[in-house]
């Protein structure tokens, strides 16, 4: 009995909910991290009190953001579990080795060293305590890598072979599993992401001191730092960019194409459609800008490889579940004592194409059996929504290119000694501080939804993969998560706004301005 | 050291356990405390005096739990689907809990608004108190075998409901691992703090123990004469790929004591048990928390080895179709994958033992009134 679809739409709401919520608090955290280990290395090399002043405020914000990072957290790991279990088993000899590494060398890396970081100050030398922040930033990139380990095989789903006694997939490399490609320019698209956040975290607030013209030295430091930091980070993460991981993988191309809204396959190299409007009716995009070359160039970084189109994809994918459905009624035989030396020959020749034999259960019992129409609806299906990827990945990059003008307006103008107070500048930088969290929850978006209708790409369908529950199960959970996150979001924000505000005095070192400024009954400040 | 597949799903086995140990070992410390939290804590600062014996350090020792949940999804893949799916409303009530915690801890003592902070007190004994009840309601059931089975696609399906979860039996194992981890919490208070907390820590250190050793008891008795354990009649070699309906299981009174009677050294996992919560008491009243902190260490220990060599080779019992029960032999990971999963915890869980130890020797010592008023500002 397979799961009904209202199941398995809520088990993707209640997944997609949870992880974009989670995603709200990492990308700070990997940012932020490294721009306290900058900061607090400048004070150990310098002994400047400032430094050691900058590294324990912003690691107050980074406190609070990071306990909601790990509130939200713990729910990923066991969400598996609770409302993907088919997955689980199916793939778990694989997705749960990267999980658990993930644990054991970097999640505990990160939350044993956290707390030092706070309460060890005065219990560490100078180096030590440097130390101890270099390790919590390391820990928590670290845990990002093994996460987009596991993400990147979801995508292309290498190093792993089915197992018809098992009846499920299994590990055959570690080091192909850790090496996928995809995985690895995911890793440093994502985290390179997440030093934007940081950098323009840090920039914003910096700048709405300057703005209010209070704790100059202190709000200039950082904002320089943030400037720095924040143009090399905004450059990697377009260099970085993932495009290029799009160009292996059968799925992963066929979100490529998605992403480009390119019906059909060019001669390369392909162009790049700047903007349009993707007709999935008519298989067009209607009032399309191109650049010419510059797809093909990025997407397979050469000018004679072709970037194909959805509908030579989709052509070759129906190919594909053809060969599966061999592959499963072979699979029958294998699994009931009925296979002769031929059918388990015809199962190896086609158990790659399995997955996509799969497909066909969402309109049929017995894939084997399934009719051209069935075959034609299962074939379309392996095509995303295209107007959602199109317009997401468009923000997204739109935003990256903003970001590098606006950090390399910042650095050009405090790094050539002009005076970083220009209060369009600074404006800019406090308002556009949300702005990285919007490119990042769009860049998940294409990345996942543009893998449907997988769970793991050309293995596993999406509405085979979920637990056995009722929805009512899941109506409760939605409500609990949704409830929850939503409280804990706001008591979040309301703090890091207070602190955000009330900035390095609430260190209470009686070094900053709300110490040494006193409320007069109409609400102005004066200096005591 | 490259191992055949039946070692290896047995080294396997101990390692869920260490695993399970060490979290409740570790963190067991932390959950009691967030239980004894708004009880022995009468003021601001006394709860104050609480949080922060454990603020610097409860972070890490959840990755305990963490941790044995990745490697349960790596190594017995079988059980944390079944198992996670199988109890959906209780793992979600221990997830809600837990989201307490972090946030709890960091931002109680931002805000000096005396609801605000009690609210987060009362959170915080939320996200101490009902994990621990909830695993040992699960541990409970596991014992008396859970409803499950399996398709020919080897999609696992539970057919009891979240109220079954909570018969009598499941419900006393609760309380022993409540009790247990008070105790602990209790213990480790003593170290951490004196005077007035101090002594009501001894206090609450006795009643748990005191509870806890009736409950354990009750539990074997109940195990022995009561309820029905679990009994492999045929399987194919240990050391074959194995699937769990390949198998033949029989329920049977008295068979959880199967183990305990063809191994007696077994025994010392209850003896443990019963020597270290009574070694417990006795060092925790003559003022040796040190000493009484690694007791309650050493009966947490037995405790749970009781239950798991007693349902060993046993995991995950069904009720409802035996020969699907999960065992060490049949719920695991590949050959492949186990060697490898090996590997990374004999390279990793020493060095994370190693800077643990470094951590907790850094910020050991008693947390006074005093430094809760010299830290105002930065302390939890």
């Amino acid at each position: 009995m397979q799961p009904t679809l209202e199941l398995v739409d809520l088990s993707r709401l209640q997944f997609a909910a949870t992880a974009m919520y989670h995603f709200l608090f990492v990308p700070l955290t990997l940012g932020l991290s490294w721009i306290l280990v900058i900061m607090e290395s400048v004070y150990v090399m310098t002994g400047k009190e400032i430094y050691r002043d900058m590294t324990r405020f912003w690691g107050k914000l980074f406190g609070i953001n990071f306990a909601m990072g790990v509130t939200t957290g713990i729910t990923m790991e066991f969400q598996f579990g609770t409302n993907w279990s088919y997955y689980s088993h199916y793939v778990g000899d694989v997705f749960g080795v990267p999980l658990a590494i993930e644990g054991l060398m970097a999640f505990f890396l990160e939350s044993t060293f956290v707390g030092l970081f706070f309460f060890g100050w005065e219990r560490l030398s100078k180096r030590q305590h440097l130390l101890v922040t270099f390790l919590v930033a390391l820990g928590s990139n670290l845990s990002a890598l093994w996460i987009l380990i596991a993400n990147g095989w979801m995508q292309n789903p290498v190093a792993s072979v089915f197992n018809e006694a098992t009846m499920r997939m299994e590990l055959t490399s570690i080091a192909d599993l850790i090496f996928n490609p995809v995985a690895q320019v995911k890793f440093v698209h994502t985290v390179a992401a997440g030093y934007v956040t940081g950098s323009l975290f840090v920039l914003g607030i910096s700048a709405y001191y300057i703005l209010r013209g209070r704790d100059r030295a202190f709000a200039q430091r950082s904002f320089a730092i943030a400037a720095g930091f924040g143009l090399a980070s905004s450059l990697s993460v377009i260099v970085l960019g993932d495009e290029s991981g799009y160009v292996t993988g059968d799925v992963q191309r066929m979100k490529l194409a998605a992403i480009e809204s390119e019906w059909h396959t060019e001669k390369p190299p392909a162009s790049f459609t700047l903007f349009g409007w993707p007709d999935e009716k008519t298989e067009t995009t209607d009032y399309a800008i191109h650049i010419p070359y510059v797809l093909g160039l990025i997407a397979t970084r050469s000018t004679d490889t072709p970037v194909e189109g959805i509908v030579d994809l989709r052509n070759a994918n129906r190919q594909r579940i053809e060969s599966g459905m061999l592959a499963y009624s072979a699979l029958q035989d294998i699994k009931h004592g009925r296979a002769t030396p031929l059918t388990r020959r015809v199962f190896e020749q086609h158990k790659h194409d399995l997955g996509y034999g799969l497909l066909l259960k969402k309109y049929t019992d017995n894939p084997a059996q399934a009719t051209a129409q069935q075959i034609d609806r299962a074939a379309a299906d392996t095509v995303p929504a295209i107007a959602p990827m199109f317009w997401s990945f468009r923000v997204m990059v739109g935003l990256g290119f903003f970001f590098l003008f606006l950090f390399g307006a910042a650095f050009y103008l405090c790094a050539s000694r002009h005076s970083c107070d220009r209060p369009w500048l600074l404006k800019l930088a406090l308002y556009s501080i949300p702005l990285p969290w919007l490119a990042a929850e769009f860049g998940w978006f294409v990345a996942e939804f543009g893998r449907q209708p997988w769970t793991i790409s050309g293995i596993l369908p999406t509405f085979l993969s979920t637990s056995s529950l009722s929805s009512g199960d899941l109506y409760f959970s939605l409500a609990g998560f949704i409830g929850f996150y939503t409280v804990l979001l706001i008591v979040e924000l309301y703090l890091m706004f207070k602190y955000a505000r009330l900035g390095p005095s609430s260190l209470s070192t009686g070094r900053y301005y709300f110490e040494n400024v006193a409320m007069t009954p109409s609400g102005q400040e004066v200096l005591k | 050291m490259i191992f055949d597949y039946e070692t290896l799903k047995v080294i396997w086995w101990l390692f869920v356990g260490i695993l399970l140990i060490g979290f409740a070992v570790s963190d067991g410390f932390d959950m009691g405390v967030g239980t004894l939290l708004p009880i022995l804590g009468k003021d601001d600062d006394e709860r104050r005096i609480i949080i922060n014996s454990v603020g610097a350090t409860w972070e890490g020792n959840q990755v305990w739990f963490i941790t044995a949940g990745g490697a349960l999804f790596a190594a017995w893949p079988l059980v944390y689907a079944a198992a996670f799916s199988g109890f959906y409303i209780a793992l979600l009530l221990v997830l809600f809990a837990l989201f307490f915690r972090p946030v709890g801890f960091d931002y109680r003592s931002k805000l000096p608004n005396p609801r605000w902070r009690s609210a987060w007190d009362w959170g915080l004994f939320v996200g101490g108190t009902v994990p621990a009840l909830v695993f040992g309601v699960a541990f409970g059931n596991l014992l008396l075998g859970v409803p499950f089975h399996y398709d020919d696609t080897m999609r696992v399906f539970y057919t009891g409901s979240f109220w079954q979860l909570l018969n009598p039996f499941a419900l006393l194992s609760g309380v022993v691992s409540l009790s247990m981890l008070v105790m602990h919490g209790a213990v480790y208070l003593q170290m951490r703090t004196e005077g007035t907390i101090y002594k009501r820590a001894v206090l609450a250190a006795q009643i748990a123990a005191f509870i806890m050793l009736a409950g354990f008891a009750v539990a074997g008795v109940w195990v022995a004469y009561g309820i029905e354990g679990y009994r492999i009649i045929s399987m194919p070699p240990a050391n074959d790929v194995i699937v769990p309906a390949a198998k033949q299981v029989i329920k049977e009174s008295g068979a959880w004591l199967d183990n305990y009677t063809t191994y007696p050294w077994m025994l010392f996992a209850p003896l443990l048990a019963f020597l270290g919560a009574t070694f417990t008491v006795f060092l925790s009243r003559s003022g040796k928390p040190g000493t009484a902190f690694f007791t309650s260490g050493a009966t947490i220990t037995g405790i749970i080895l009781t239950a798991g060599l007693s349902m060993f080779p046993f995991v995950m019992p069904s009720s409802s179709d035996p020969d699907s029960s999960l065992t060490a032999w049949d719920a695991v990971s590949s050959h492949g994958t186990l060697q490898v999963m090996f590997w990374v915890v004999l390279v990793f869980l020493p060095i994370v033992l190693a800077y643990t130890a470094w951590v907790y020797g850094i910020l050991r010592g008693k947390i006074t009134t005093q430094t809760i008023r010299d830290g105002n500002h930065t302390l939890y």
